[in-house]
């Protein structure tokens, strides 16, 4: 239950948003020192329990509370809102502060009991005095019952009033005050449920461009569509796909071309996709190939087959952009993760892990050795431990502080570099 | 040869994630499902390409993998024609016409099923296959039971309505309220965009 399912910065970096398969959120807050050096702590500002395991009667299912995603919304009052959603249902919760209570009142004494009213003599009014800063979360929206399948992604809009939730076969807009109603804006669902070649994989607002969103298949490609052309946008405005390469087809060729993450560039200009082992991006204006491909582990590539038996084949990976969108970056296996430096053409493989670290240490890069001869230092391929991935990392906003999470465990670094 | 025997591992494997996959908590994944069906398909092209097509299991991966992808929200149906495929011809007599009766299913799908044309199931299959259906195994050889009342487990009186089994959902409570479920709904939940 402690599984971490999601990570999310806000707009402003300031707060860390991470969720849990056992439905819990868990929100950090960055202190800054400025003395002796420019360092950032993140700590925990609040907890509570987002979703709780519900039951589906009608189809004897049991839902998950697992948190699929959180989305912040941009700050417009001195509260926070994100939205949080597990398989069926999203929630948007109201974070606030509280920090002073009144005192003082007239008919309750001050551990709440009330006072006899013929003792009254006097009025006066409450005032509030300063009390411990308490962080409460409170649900203020929960939209439900529109998702037949699993809620894979949600996006808010740059209208900031609406925002689209995605599951295996539609996509739905909804509008932030309105729970009982939503649009259905993308219907793949065939007539004949045995004709079904490819499910929705990820769907994500463009950043500035309120009528532009775009979706992910299971077939590695990604739509584009306006939602002025019409209401309902099952025809696209673009279609992203890149053949396939035939020397590469394998069994699993259609696995590992499923799209597990697709992420709009912070400048909206480009989109980063990630399949099973490759980061791809794409700039909106062109749709037959991608501008830019990384590979992220392509010492898996010969290894398919056990990582089918092992599950780890249908591992979803995140994918992340800088602030600049200079760098991205993704996770592999044995708590890596990687970095593609996009101007530099470099790249970078990171570890994740409580050993041989020391807080404020400088990560060492990692490589991972394909041949015989094993450098020092160097990992061979099958010394890899699948169970350790980072699947979920998070880029702050403006500054480069990175969250990366391992099955358990939230990992924050940071760059000295200015 | 070499790909022949990796394309009857890679489908052994397949079937057995589809038979775990039911009994995972939150549902049967559509995504998952359907690149399972895809990489059995694959498998099984390439087994097809190498041996000739007499082979007894013709049909039988191919309707796992046409019947899986409608297993999203029903996981029982899924579940029922997968034992139905995977088992003998003269199963498939007696239990083939209830199992298409399910109200979800659009008629065509009585003319694509094809019947009668696997009377052994393929070897390489778990064999533990036959085991989870202890009642329907046992319906197939007897005359058709006197009503029973209130049997929990594979129960035979529900096998003439439908093949769900009850498979217990691990530490959830016991296999009992999944008994009463004899039917999925017709169609699935009407959410208010549906309309």
């Amino acid at each position: 239950a402690d599984i971490i399912s999601t990570v999310e910065f806000n707009h402003t970096g300031e707060l860390l948003a991470t969720g849990d398969k056992g439905g819990r959120v868990v929100i950090f807050q960055q202190e800054i020192e400025s003395m002796p050096q420019f360092r950032s702590e993140y700590n925990v500002y609040s907890t509570f329990q987002s979703h709780e395991p519900e039951f589906d009667y009608l189809k004897s299912l049991e839902i998950e509370e697992k948190i699929n995603k959180i989305r912040w919304l941009p700050q417009k009052n001195a509260a926070q809102f994100l939205l949080s959603t597990n398989d069926k249902t999203i929630k948007l919760w109201k974070i606030s502060e509280r920090d002073r209570r009144p005192e003082g009142y007239n008919l309750k004494e001050e551990d709440g009991r009330y006072k006899d009213p013929n003792t009254i003599t006097s009025l006066r009014v409450p005032v509030l005095i300063p009390m411990d800063l308490m962080v409460e979360a409170s649900p203020r929206r929960v939209f439900a019952n529109a998702h037949t399948y699993h809620i894979n992604s949600i996006s808010v809009n740059s209208d900031n009033e609406t925002y689209l939730s995605a599951d295996d076969l539609r996509i739905n807009l909804w509008h932030l005050e309105i729970t009982d109603r939503s649009f259905n804006i993308v219907d793949i669902k065939p007539a004949n449920m045995e004709e079904l070649t490819e499910v929705i994989t990820a769907a994500e607002f463009h950043p500035h461009q309120c009528n532009t969103f775009v979706y992910s298949s299971s077939k590695g490609t990604i739509r584009l569509c306006d939602m002025r052309i019409s209401a309902l946008c099952d025809k696209h405005s673009k279609l992203f796909e890149e053949p396939e390469d035939p020397s590469n087809r394998s069994f699993f060729s259609e696995i590992i071309s499923s799209i597990s993450d697709v992420k709009f560039s912070h400048n909206g200009r480009y989109m980063m996709t990630r399949d099973y082992l490759s980061v791809k991006i794409w700039d909106l204006n062109m749709e037959n190939r991608p501008v830019e491909t990384y590979q992220v582990h392509e010492h898996l590539r010969s290894k398919l087959c056990s990582l089918y038996e092992n599950d780890c084949i249908f591992d979803k990976f995140e994918c992340c952009w800088n602030g600049n969108d200079s760098v991205v970056m993704t996770g592999s296996y044995n708590n890596f993760f990687r970095m593609f430096d996009r101007g530099q053409r470099r790249d970078v493989t990171l570890e994740a892990s409580r050993e041989n670290i020391k807080p404020m240490q400088v990560l060492k890069p990692r490589k991972v050795c394909v041949g015989g001869k094993r450098k020092k230092d160097e990992i061979s391929v099958d010394s890899l431990d699948f169970n350790k991935k980072i699947l979920h990392t998070a880029w702050h906003p403006q500054d480069n502080i990175i969250a990366v999470a391992t099955t358990n465990n939230l990992y924050i670094f940071q760059d000295k570099v200015n | 040869m070499e790909v022949n025997a990796e394309a009857r591992r890679i489908l052994a494997v397949s079937i057995s994630k589809l038979y775990a996959s039911r009994s995972q908590r939150g549902g049967l994944r559509l995504h998952r499902s359907l690149l399972l069906s895809l990489v059995m398909r694959s498998a099984r092209d390439i087994y097809h390409s190498s041996v000739p097509p007499a082979e007894p299991m013709d049909t039988s991966p191919e309707e796992p993998a046409e019947l899986d992808l409608e297993s999203g929200p029903q996981p029982d149906e899924t579940s029922a024609e997968l034992s139905l495929t995977a088992r003998g011809g003269a199963h498939r007599e007696e239990e083939g016409e209830p199992a298409e009766d399910k109200e979800n299913q659009s008629p065509t799908r009585c003319s694509r099923k094809r019947r009668g044309k696997t009377s052994v199931a393929p070897h390489f299959l778990p064999s533990k296959r036959a085991r989870l259906e202890p009642g329907e195994e046992r319906h197939a050889a007897l005359p058709p039971p006197p009503p029973v009342s209130c049997r929990i487990g594979p129960a035979e009186s529900l096998t003439s309505l439908s093949l769900n089994r009850v498979i217990p959902l691990p530490g959830r409570g016991g296999p009992a309220w999944r008994s009463f479920v004899t039917r999925t709904h017709g169609g699935l939940a009407r959410t208010r965009s549906d309309s």
